[in-house]
């Protein structure tokens, strides 16, 4: 299986141009102060908007030009560290390399009259804590993927899901990280119409998997758990539900669980509506949107226009906060990282009480989007605070994980898809304020939970 | 007799990529690389280096033996294809045995081109081309102390520049107006030549050679006019042709080299060529040319194998631009684009004789045609991006002319980053 690696990652929009970066890079490179040879270099430029800043830096291609093009195998990528490595003993000075790559990021050093690029310095670059504004990230989502990789994919291969849709990714990294010691319940959804039911009397997955009523999930769940406590197999029990599945109809028996303190951990896949049987709204669909039962347009009889749903989505996240339960979070698969790192800790959670994760989803069909968008449309949510990223545990109280400095206007997140094409300026007015309500909401939760 | 999916013929670069890519998309499909080779893959842009002793032959390899265990690459060196029966799908070898293919790749390469001087075939001489052409000519280096060396393209101004260093008196002879033409202008030249002169070279341009013969274990070299050299080593450096005499009778397609589309595929059905033996589009005009370097061979080669192994990702050859980049005597010299100045085209030269700092630009509607540097670094990858999108640079040309570096990583940093 292919590797991932670690990166360096650079927003601009939080670059002054104070050059720490490149003076950390000359210090421990050469024990210079000349940020010349930087392997790390911003550059800045005069726009109508004042400064702007920009890097070069070598990226660490996978497919590196610079490597092919050298005669005399001085420049490798590791396959281990994913960094191209550079080997002076073999590197006779002749620049090719410069002319294989379009990013400037292995270039001449005047002093030595050799070539020199990053090498991320061993896995610990020096450029990214010298940076006093966050501009520099050392990416290490990577790890994620090469340690997940190795572990079982508890999925059936090959799923019936729409394409581009980010649920299958959900439910084998899920799946892989709860392990083989589970049982899974999947109410009707998208879930169990990708296939973890299963197809000609097997199942989907290689763990024991039922499929309750879209009712009674947790209590179904509850009730094999305890049976599992009571003959004395340590199991997860888990549960991946749409949020129609948990947020409507089975929000009854979610609640009953959440209040008992069921051991159980209870995903919800929140694509915001019942995108399986055809689109129609749930109490998960955000207001204005466009679904098959809030539709946009005239009605038949020219006496009124609709414009999709009228009404706010109900917060069911924050709903399970008020039930105290043993841990609470909001996730998206756009941010991996934190996903795991709120999966781990809902899986410890649920060995001892009710845990719960709810993961953003965004719906390449019904939210009308292109496929390859998926990610980009999830980013979007989190960057314009349209979604926000935190946890709660009794003892913590609530705290945001991926706080968001300057949000971007929501309607950079609304145009990413169609289901908001028709939006009126008062709807998206609306929508704005909203997101600054819920945000107010969830600030002001996470400022008592520092008080205490 | 021996049957395999994807035959590659020659094991340096454009052969490589190709493997590279084929595998990128088939993993299975049976892959043989035959070269006339013996030794495991090099460049011969390295070569020069060998002669220096600077690198060691067996510190050069571009892939070791391990890489074609990974790739599942029977790998034959030391044997060359004699004839391509493209009817048969048949290639024969020099050992006397025959591979069938169902799609091959012509990655020969070049070899040097031996003018026709009368009296050559009456002394012995050198050529770098090959590994064993760099061991011999380093041997023959130690002991020379009076060398000439015929052409003054890249290839025998790496070797003079070595001869130099090892203590021969050293003379190129070139027949065009000045050194390393086709790359660099005139006061580049001017710079390249005063560095050799400087460190006692002899170089003598417009000059042509009449006649070879050989006198007391020296070389009489004759010139036009009547001057003679004499040389105890000789280095016939003219240029290079396409390796292609294997393909008498095929129904391959030759101009000056291999003739190829925009997915490196010739003539005839199952057949692709790369490299310095193709002939392929230019980034510039509709003829056809032999852009026989190494970052060309690489992206042939690539282009040839994703085509072979039918991966959709094929994008189509875009043209071969120029591109080189030339050490001497510590300094270094790049040369990205085309040198020609067409009608409406400005050039901007500025010339620091101080620093020996040398730059030119050739624009026109404000794109780049073409840039060149002695001593003046930029990256020449970036420039290369720039002339291949054709970005209007009008609005920066003064900039980009005064600081290239700073102000081509800026424009790739908001272009392409
Ligand atoms: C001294 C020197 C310096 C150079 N410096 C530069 C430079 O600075 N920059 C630059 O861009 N380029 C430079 N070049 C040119 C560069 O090396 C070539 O463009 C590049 O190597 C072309 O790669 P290729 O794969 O097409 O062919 P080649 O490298 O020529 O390889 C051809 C391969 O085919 C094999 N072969 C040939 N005939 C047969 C046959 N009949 N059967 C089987 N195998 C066969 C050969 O053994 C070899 O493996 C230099 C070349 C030389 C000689």
């Amino acid at each position: 299986m292919g590797r991932s690696f670690n990166t360096i990652a650079f927003d601009p929009s939080k670059c002054d141009g104070c050059g720490d970066c490149m003076r950390a890079c000359a210090s421990v490179k050469y024990d210079s102060e000349d940020t010349s040879r930087s392997l790390i270099q911003i550059l800045g430029r005069e726009t109508d908007k004042g400064s702007a800043f920009e890097l070069a830096l070598c990226r660490q291609c996978g497919d590196p030009k610079c490597t092919t093009v050298c005669p005399a195998g001085a420049l490798t990528k590791n396959g281990e560290s994913g960094v191209i490595e550079w080997d002076g003993s073999k590197c006779v000075d002749c620049l090719l390399c410069t002319i294989g790559c379009s990013y400037a990021g292995i270039a001449l050093d005047e002093t030595t009259g050799r070539v020199s690029k990053c090498d991320t310095c061993a896995g610990n670059p020096a450029c990214v804590p010298a940076c006093p504004h966050g501009a520099l990230r050392y990416v290490t989502t990577s790890n994620i993927y090469n340690e997940v990789g190795d572990w079982e994919d508890l999925f059936a291969p090959g799923l019936a899901g729409c394409q581009g849709c980010n649920t299958e990714l959900l439910m084998r990294h899920t799946l892989r990280r709860v392990g083989p010691d589970t049982v899974l319940a999947t109410p009707p959804g998208c879930v169990p119409g990708m296939g973890s039911v299963g197809f000609n009397g097997t199942t989907g997955t290689k763990v024991p998997v039922f499929h309750p009523l879209l009712t009674n999930t947790a209590a179904m769940l509850a009730g094999i758990k305890r049976q599992y406590k009571r003959v004395g197999r340590e199991i997860t029990a888990l549960a991946i539900a749409g949020d129609g599945g948990a947020s409507d109809v089975g929000f009854q028996s979610l609640s009953g669980a959440a209040e008992r303190g069921e051991q159980m951990l209870f995903m919800v896949v929140d694509n915001e509506g019942y995108m399986n049987t055809g689109m129609q709204r749930s109490s998960c669909t955000p207001y204005g949107a466009w679904t098959s039962t809030t539709p946009v347009g005239k009605s038949s009889d020219g006496s009124h226009l609709s414009q999709g749903k009228t009404q706010d989505a109900k917060n069911l996240p924050l709903i399970m906060v008020n039930h105290r339960c043993a841990y609470v979070a909001t996730a998206s698969t756009a941010y991996m990282e934190d996903l795991y790192e709120k999966l781990d800790k809902a899986i410890q959670a649920s060995k001892t009480g009710f845990a719960y994760l709810h993961v953003y989803s965004p719906c390449t069909t019904g939210w009308r989007f292109p496929t390859d968008q998926n990610m980009e449309v999830a980013r979007k949510a989190v960057e314009t605070n349209f979604v926000m990223l935190w946890e709660y545990t009794p003892d913590t109280g609530v705290h945001f994980t991926r706080p968001v400095d300057k949000p971007l206007p929501v309607t950079d997140y609304l145009k990413a898809m169609g289901r908001f094409r028709h939006l009126s300026p008062e709807q998206i007015e609306h929508i704005q304020k909203k997101v600054e309500e819920n945000r107010r909401i969830v600030e002001r939760l996470a400022e008592n939970a520092h008080a205490a | 007799m021996e049957q395999t999916q994807y035959l590659i013929v020659g094991s340096s670069h454009a052969a490589l990529e190709a493997i590279t890519a084929i595998r990128m998309h088939d993993g299975e499909g049976s892959i043989t690389l035959v070269t006339r080779d013996p030794h495991l893959p090099y460049s011969p842009t390295v070569l020069p280096y060998v002669v220096s002793g600077r690198s060691a032959p067996d510190n050069i390899a571009l892939r070791d033996a391990a890489f074609f265990e990974q790739n599942r690459v029977g790998y034959r060196p030391g044997v060359a294809v004699t004839r391509l029966d493209t009817t048969r799908k048949v290639a024969e070898l020099a050992d006397g045995s025959a591979i069938g293919y169902a799609k091959v790749v012509l990655a020969t390469g070049a070899s040097p081109a031996i003018p026709p001087i009368p009296g050559l075939d009456q002394v012995s001489y050198h050529v770098l081309r090959t590994l064993d052409d760099a061991t011999r000519l380093r041997e023959a280096m130690q002991r020379s102390r009076q060398a000439v060396v015929l052409g003054a393209g890249l290839v025998g101004m790496h070797a003079a520049e070595n001869l130099v260093k090892a203590g021969a008196n050293v003379t190129i002879v070139e027949m065009g107006p000045h050194l390393t033409s086709g790359y660099f202008d005139q006061t580049a030249a001017g710079l390249i030549e005063q560095a050799f002169v400087e460190n006692g070279a002899k170089i003598r341009t417009r000059s042509r050679v009449v006649g070879l013969a050989p006198e007391g274990g020296e070389i009489v070299v004759a010139l036009e006019g009547g001057d003679t050299l004499r040389a105890d080593l000789l280095l016939v450096a003219t240029g290079v042709r396409p390796e292609l005499d294997y393909l008498d009778g095929s129904g391959v397609a030759t101009d000056r080299g291999i003739l190829v589309d925009d997915t490196m595929r010739t003539n005839v059905e199952g057949v692709w060529a790369a490299g310095d033996c193709a002939q392929a589009r230019s980034f510039y005009g509709d003829e056809p040319v032999m852009n026989a370097i190494l970052p060309d061979a690489t992206v042939q080669g690539r282009i040839a194998g994703m085509a072979m192994a039918g991966d959709p990702g094929l994008k189509p050859y875009a043209g071969g631009v120029p591109l080189n980049t030339y050490h001497f005597f510590g300094r270094h010299a790049i040369s990205v684009g085309s040198s020609a100045v067409p009608e409406g085209a400005q050039e901007r030269v500025r010339f620091d004789p101080a620093s020996g700092r040398h730059l030119k630009l050739i624009m026109k509607d404000g794109r780049l045609l073409g840039i060149y540097g002695v001593n003046e670094f930029f990256d020449a990858g970036v420039m290369a991006q720039l002339i291949q999108r054709r970005t209007d640079l009008s609005a920066v040309q003064d900039r980009l002319f005064e600081q290239p570096l700073t102000v081509g990583r800026e424009l790739m940093s908001q272009i392409w980053r």
